[in-house]
């Protein structure tokens, strides 16, 4: 056994143990089912800190690993492991689990053991997807997490909620077919399904026994398994399936859906596209890059024009997600860390916009923002909890938003500044689409007789938001936690794709800029030595 | 205890109106009226004491520059943003503006605000304000500088918005933080970019590395001309420059202490300040530094002719503001940091003043905003009219009062401009001088539809009074600056004038301002000064004889003129353009084309297509299993020669699949 206790196992299958003890539970012990549930989660939350301190600042690496076997033929183990990114993407996800219990108290009355058990799996499944270290066992985990969101989706939902589940379950499954096609081949390849063997079998030449895939294969590689992630973030042109399975599903299922599913496909990008196929990752990049571009601006133009609130926010998912996929796909070390920590950063603050977006619908049974208006008269509280969160998500530097998106931005930018400069535009169209449906629903005079009796928020409601506008300040003003802790595994990925060099601000006396750069082709041999561009 | 303890702990100096700002918000909707003043007054107080301390102690030290970093903020790779804060003479100017400004406008504000609902949460966002306005002039990088940026850009908006009940009102504030993102945009990029070629956003590092680079030639786009253009884009949007200066005037619907506190006195300089404290990199861009004096020069001179037809007290002042940061704006682009910086600072005086005492008079008018509806009131509200009417002298140009000086000096710069040629600073100054005389002429306009002639309101239905004292004491306080302030750059030609402000600032703008006035250029001085003063002498004159002696000629004068009267009162239909040109067709092509068309026609209609596909196949395919035996054997019979016709005829397939039944 590696050394690190069995940590990782326990946080994967502890959510499990709560789900079989509320199956014990009668059905209609309503009571003792969401507070069990609730003690289930936090208990795992606190859990999921300790990992925290196995996670040495500045070094690369898994830790925490465990190895156990499984399968002896297909080689399918029991392997897990936690990195920086891994981390923090586990404690969003422990910590989400009991936000999203806490936000269904009052608001799911029928099935409700059935639905806290499946919140449990949901768990269960994102859980081991971030820590599985073995592909056949992150695939189990990818297509267990399906089965829990499909059905919270299709029973707790609201109307259209079949049609919403059906195309949330194949959507995600079209891609993630080729994923398995994609995992099976490089187990016929290299006779291990173990994420770490792959990765130094992928990185060893040939004479050493290593495994060097022809260009044509290596791009027909990470085409299956990206195809299968971009579904998932999801990006420019597979986003179709996100509105609708927002729309439909309850609130914890939007929260866990954008706060951490989504992830699920970033995640999969550093963790398996740029590491396992480095030469097609960056044959992508551009192509990827475009789709990212046009996600940022394209989601944020249609969800500026969304009659429905919360399909507005489920657009400014995909503008947002863009910035992570161009962080991604950029290779700078700095656009890297910005992208993970926008991951996080969205979980929380979409994540919120979705509460409080499921908290106006508990009230008024509607997300069309025509129905509202005025609300801040009636729900001082719950008005300035929604901008407090509006401004975090379109990056008001101090709350969480900035530092992820401006880092992308940074990073980009040093790399393409042609990137950079069309995913900015999305800084200003977030600004658009969240202030001006913060008019239409806040501010003005009560447009609707029904909305002037409207509660503030309830005692519950106060404590989930003001827990997440704390996370979201922490996240803003203190950022150097996380990412001092993201920083190794985060260069390392992006090391694997594209050598970062040291930066080296250029001098006058090595560049001399304005005599060389009348020359164009001596501006770019400038550039690139100065940048590391090949 | 440190030696100089306020400096080791300036963090204190802008976290003392945040705490005031927390407490008030938190707390404040259950408190009375005074405990929020005493919250509000007193934390802004304490950080103005603070900063004067820390002045104190920064001079005893006699440093160039005192710098700290408290705590590391953001940290990547070689990227590090901390809350570093950092004290030189321009920082002294603005922290000094900010915090004294401020803190009479909070004081004024207890009696103007003290019938509204919503009080604590007025005070909670004016204090939220000074807090990042002092983080915004205290930073010593460009990240943290952009923290209070967007913070000051927030509590605008929160304040514009304030009352939100109005339409008019939230438009307003959304349009004032969306207007302000296209500036950011550029600003960041700007960052960017100075990132990529010198590997630091901290000022005093990124100036000593850029140091040694050479200049830009003039009309080249070098890495110093895209970068200050691009920071300058920022610039043009928080101080309201062309293009960008469409959200000022419409922030008006914000109460009056905001419009004089954000919208005339800090904030909106604050583009102004980031120009200056970027002089090192301005002046090695000659290009930029041109753009900068003639946008500056053409929205001086632009937003001064709205002024001159506009009936509403704030919407003059608005628009005069505009005009005046357009003048900073010019001063720096010509070089002259310091006449910019000193414009700043007479203006921070004399336009809060004139937007103080202009609430003064919404005041006693019972909320009443349009000019045509006053007048005669300078008997009624004695005080109000003569610190306005000061604030007036000073701001028109006459001597001996602040913006004399300060204009001059900047006009006088502008005459002397190396920048693009000589005759472009002769242009720029000819622009500059037709703009001080708008200026005298609506600012009078003003004064004498207010206070003089004839009264156009119904006594019955308004009761005028004066304003209570803790409104007229800020009025008096800031009418003596607005005389006195002048005189810290009195020109060379006065007996004993000596310029302190520019010697003042010298450790900051050392080496790169243009050469100011030498002896030689003293008459030429005095020329300027004269003809500066014939003008403002001759604006007044006009406004006086249209409202006062003749105001039938007025009229005439709008029936002669009425289609420049027209396109002037509705703002060269600006907005107009803007909505139809940006606004709609954006609404109407994410509406139509990208929604509708692309996302749910387009990529959705082929999801559900293949979707309906499949179920379209597998009905179909569904008949061939229809149970009779007879079909079957069929579909046996005409497998087995569609596989014999493989085997025999296909060209490569046969002799594999013989293999593979092998």
């Amino acid at each position: 056994m590696l050394p690190g206790g069995h940590l990782l196992s326990v946080l994967i299958f502890f959510p499990a143990v709560g789900a079989l003890a509320l199956l014990l539970l009668r059905g209609d012990d309503h009571k003792y089912i969401r507070i069990i549930a609730l003690i289930v989660s936090l208990a795992e939350f606190l859990f999921s800190l300790l990992m925290i301190r196995a996670v040495p600042v500045g070094r690369t690496g898994y830790h925490l690993e465990e190895y156990a076997r499984w399968i002896d033929q297909p080689p399918i183990h029991y392997h897990l492991g936690v990195d920086g990114i891994s981390l923090f993407l586990v404690i969003l996800t422990t910590f989400l689990t009991p936000i999203s219990i806490l936000a269904s108290w009052k608001s799911i009355e029928h099935r409700v053991k059935e639905f806290f058990v499946m919140l449990l799996v949901l768990e269960l499944g994102v859980v081991g997807v971030f820590l599985s270290l073995d592909l056949f066992l992150f695939f189990l985990f990818w297509e267990v997490m399906l089965i829990p969101m499909a059905f919270l989706i299709g029973i707790w939902g609201h109307e259209r909620r079949v049609y919403a589940a059906v195309k949330f379950v194949l959507y995600t499954m079209a891609g993630s077919i080729l994923m398995l096609v994609g995992i099976i081949w490089l187990y016929n390849a290299t006779g291990t399904f173990d994420l770490p063997t792959v990765e130094a079998l992928l990185h060893t030449p040939l004479s050493q026994g290593g495994l060097e895939l022809p260009p044509r294969t290596e791009m027909l590689l990470f085409l299956a398994f990206f195809l299968a992630f971009a579904i998932k973030v999801p990006l420019f042109p597979l986003h179709t399936w996100l509105p609708d399975a927002h729309v439909e599903a309850p609130t914890a299922g939007s929260v866990m859906l954008a706060g951490v599913l989504l992830k699920m496909g970033t995640y999969g990008m550093i963790r398996f596209s740029l590491p396992l196929f480095p030469e097609a990752s960056r044959r992508a990049a551009r192509w990827v890059a475009a789709l990212a571009i046009i996600g940022i601006i394209y989601g944020a133009l249609v969800a500026m024009v969304q009659p429905n609130l919360k399909k507005l926010v489920a657009y400014s998912s995909v503008s947002h997600l863009g910035f992570v996929v161009l962080g991604i796909f950029a290779f700078h070390n700095i656009s890297m860390q910005g992208a993970v920590y926008q991951m996080l950063a969205h979980g929380i603050s979409t994540g919120t916009l979705f509460l409080l977006v499921g908290m106006l619908h508990d009230r008024r049974h509607t997300f069309e923002i025509n129905e509202y208006g005025g609300l801040a008269t009636p729900m001082p509280k719950l008005a300035a909890f929604f901008l407090f969160v509006a401004l975090s998500s379109l990056g008001l530097p101090m709350l969480n938003g900035f530092v992820g998106e401006y880092l992308v931005l940074l990073g980009t930018y040093q790399r393409h500044w042609g990137w950079a400069s069309w995913a900015a535009l999305g800084v200003i169209l977030s600004a658009c689409y969240l202030l001006w449906s913060y008019q239409r629903v806040f501010f003005g005079e009560i447009t609707q007789e029904k909305n002037r009796i409207l509660p503030d928020v309830s005692p519950r409601e106060k404590w989930i938001l003001a827990t997440m506008a704390i996370v979201t300040l922490w996240m803003g003003m203190g950022s150097t936690f996380i990412t001092a802790r993201t920083a190794a595994a985060a260069q390392s990925v992006i090391e694997a794709v594209e050598p970062q060099r040291p930066y080296e601000a250029a001098t006058p006396a090595s560049a001399a800029p304005q005599a060389k750069l009348d020359s164009p082709g001596a501006a770019k041999a400038i550039s690139s030595e100065r940048l590391g561009i090949r | 205890m440190p030696k100089y303890p306020m400096l080791e702990y300036l963090w204190i100096v802008p976290l003392l109106p945040l705490l005031g700002s927390a407490v008030n918000g938190i707390f404040g909707a259950k408190w009375p009226n005074k405990i929020i003043n005493w919250v509000a007054i007193g934390s802004t107080g304490l950080s103005f004491l603070g900063a004067l301390e820390a002045v104190r102690e920064f001079f005893e030290s006699g440093r160039v520059l005192f710098r700290k970093e408290f705590f590391t903020w953001i940290a990547t790779g070689n990227f590090r943003a901390g809350f570093d804060l950092q004290m030189d003479q321009l920082t002294v100017v603005m922290v000094l503006v900010v915090t004294g400004v401020g803190w009479l406008i909070h004081i004024y504000a207890t009696g103007y605000m003290a019938h509204e609902g919503g009080y604590y949460r007025f005070f909670s966002y004016l204090n939220l304000f000074m807090f990042f306005m002092l983080i915004l002039v205290l930073a010593a990088n460009y990240v943290l500088l952009f923290v209070g940026w967007e913070g000051v850009g927030l509590s605008s908006y929160l304040l514009i918005g304030f009352y939100f009940l109005r339409k008019s009102a939230a438009d307003a504030g959304k349009k004032a933080f969306i207007v302000n993102r296209i500036g950011d945009f550029g600003f960041m990029l700007g960052m960017f970019l100075l990132f990529k070629t010198f590997g630091t956003l901290d000022f005093v590092q990124l100036f000593a590395k850029a140091d040694p680079w050479p200049a830009d030639a003039m009309g080249h786009l070098g890495t110093f001309t895209i970068a200050c253009l691009l920071l300058f884009m920022g610039a043009c949007g928080k101080s309201a420059q062309l293009p960008l200066y469409v959200w000022l005037p419409d922030a008006m619907e914000g109460p009056t202490p905001v419009s004089a506190l954000i919208h005339a006195a800090t904030m909106v300089t604050a583009g102004v300040y980031v120009v200056a404290r970027s002089h090192m990199l301005f002046s090695r861009a000659p290009t930029a530094m041109l753009a900068v004096a003639i946008v500056g020069c053409a929205t001086a001179f632009f937003a001064a002719t709205i002024g001159l037809v506009q009936t509403d007290i704030k919407k003059v002042l608005a628009y005069s503001t505009v005009s005046q940061l357009g003048y900073m704006f010019l001063a720096c682009g010509v070089g002259a940091f310091s006449a910019g910086i000193f414009h700043l600072m007479t203006h921070a005086f004399f336009k809060a003043l004139l937007f103080l005492a202009a609430g003064s008079v919404i005041h006693a008018m019972g909320g009443e905003q349009d000019m045509l509806r006053m007048g005669g009131l300078s008997k009624k509200i004695r005080w109000t009219y003569v610190t306005m009417l000061t604030a007036t002298l000073a701001i028109a140009g006459f001597p001996p009062f602040a913006g004399f000086f300060s204009k001059d000096s900047i006009l006088l710069s502008a005459f002397q401009n190396e920048y693009g040629g000589r005759n472009v600073g002769y242009v720029l100054y000819g622009f500059g001088l037709v703009t001080a005389l708008l200026t005298a002429f609506y600012m009078f306009r003003l004064i004498f539809l207010t206070f003089h002639g004839k009264q156009r309101y119904d006594e019955h239905h308004v009761h005028v009074h004066e304003s209570p004292d803790n409104m007229l004491a800020p009025l008096m306080i800031l009418a003596l600056l607005s005389i006195v302030g002048g005189w810290l750059a009195a020109p060379a030609f006065l007996p004993g004038g000596t310029d302190y402000f520019a010697k003042f600032l010298q450790p900051v703008f050392a080496g790169v301002e243009v050469a100011g006035a030498e002896a030689g250029a003293r008459s030429l001085e005095l020329w300027l000064a004269g003809v500066a003063v014939v003008t403002a002498f001759a604006g007044a004159m006009v406004a006086y004889w249209l409202y006062l002696k003749r105001p039938e000629e007025a009229d005439r004068l709008v029936k002669s003129l009425n289609p420049a009267y027209t396109t002037l009162l509705n703002k060269y239909y600006v907005d107009e353009l803007y909505d139809a040109v940006v606004v709609k067709p954006l609404l109407w092509i994410s509406t139509k084309v990208l929604w509708k068309a692309a996302d749910v026609a387009g990529i959705d209609g082929t999801v559900n297509g293949i979707a309906e596909g499949a179920t379209a196949i597998g009905d179909g395919v569904r008949h061939t299993q229809s149970g009779n035996t007879r079909s079957y054997a069929v579909w046996v019979v005409v497998g087995a020669i569609a596989i014999i016709a493989v085997i025999f005829f296909w060209p490569f397939g046969g002799k594999t699949v013989i293999g593979m039944v092998r």
